[in-house]
């Protein structure tokens, strides 16, 4: 039952991540994309999560927190790009 | 089922309503119609399914391994923390790049403040007041 309850778990977060990439691939503008991506990423931490869970280990724990700052890196880099056009600012020599 | 099974279950269940509710917030992903109200289906309630099944995991890992997992605590934490700050973020650079509300939107009051030089950005339906006090003016002529 319970390895059921996980199979199908784990299939619903695939059929989510393939709806937000048809969002990537046909979204009309560059922040429509992002917010996919931020999706396709949040999405992708509790396949791991529950991925863990059917294995029985607990060696894939820590990629839970690398891939959840990695999406919030990401998202923060490209809100600034689009923004400013630039990710990264220098100081003016005055 | 003795009781350490009916927790596991419940744990298991607390996975499966997470991805139900990633499922539903991918359908607003597609149906919505811009990218101010994408945002709600892709934020808020992504991080609530991501939050749900994280913490299912805890609570497997604790019932059936007896293992106080502080790293799943922490991601919990994070993405708690972190989601609603990148979604707000994205949001405000969509804004201010001019990025085309929807055409069903009624009322923009932040268009005053940030892009007032600029007309060209006015949506149509987006009528200023004068405009849609004319359209009442002539809808009381004709009848």
């Amino acid at each position: 039952m319970i390895e059921i309850m996980l199979m199908t778990s784990i299939a619903l977060f695939g059929v989510a991540i393939a709806i937000a990439l048809f969002r990537i691939v046909f979204g009309p503008s560059l922040p429509d994309r992002v917010i996919a991506l931020d999706m396709i990423g949040v999405n992708l931490v509790s396949g791991i999560a529950i991925i863990s869970v059917m294995l029985r280990t607990k060696a894939f724990l820590e990629v839970i927190l690398i891939l959840a700052v990695l999406t919030f890196i990401s998202t923060i880099a490209f809100s600034k790009y689009i923004e400013r056009g630039v990710i990264i600012e220098r100081k003016r020599d005055s | 089922m003795n009781e350490r099974e009916i927790l596991e279950f419940i744990a298991v269940l607390l996975i499966l309503l997470g991805s139900i509710l990633s499922v539903i917030s991918a359908y607003g992903i597609v149906r919505f119609p811009d990218v101010y109200t994408r945002s709600h289906a892709a934020t808020k309630s992504s991080t609530l399914s991501v939050l749900l099944t994280l913490s299912g995991a805890f609570f497997y890992f604790w019932i059936s391994e007896s293992f106080f997992s502080v790293r799943i605590l922490l991601g919990i934490l994070f993405v708690f923390i972190t989601a609603p700050v990148a979604g707000h973020l994205i949001i405000r650079a969509a804004y201010r790049s001019k990025v085309k509300l929807s055409e069903i939107t009624i009322e923009d009051e932040l268009h005053e403040v940030l892009h007032e030089e600029d007309k060209e950005f006015i949506h149509k339906d987006v009528l200023e007041k004068e405009d849609r006090e004319k359209i009442l003016r002539n809808e009381d002529k004709q009848k």
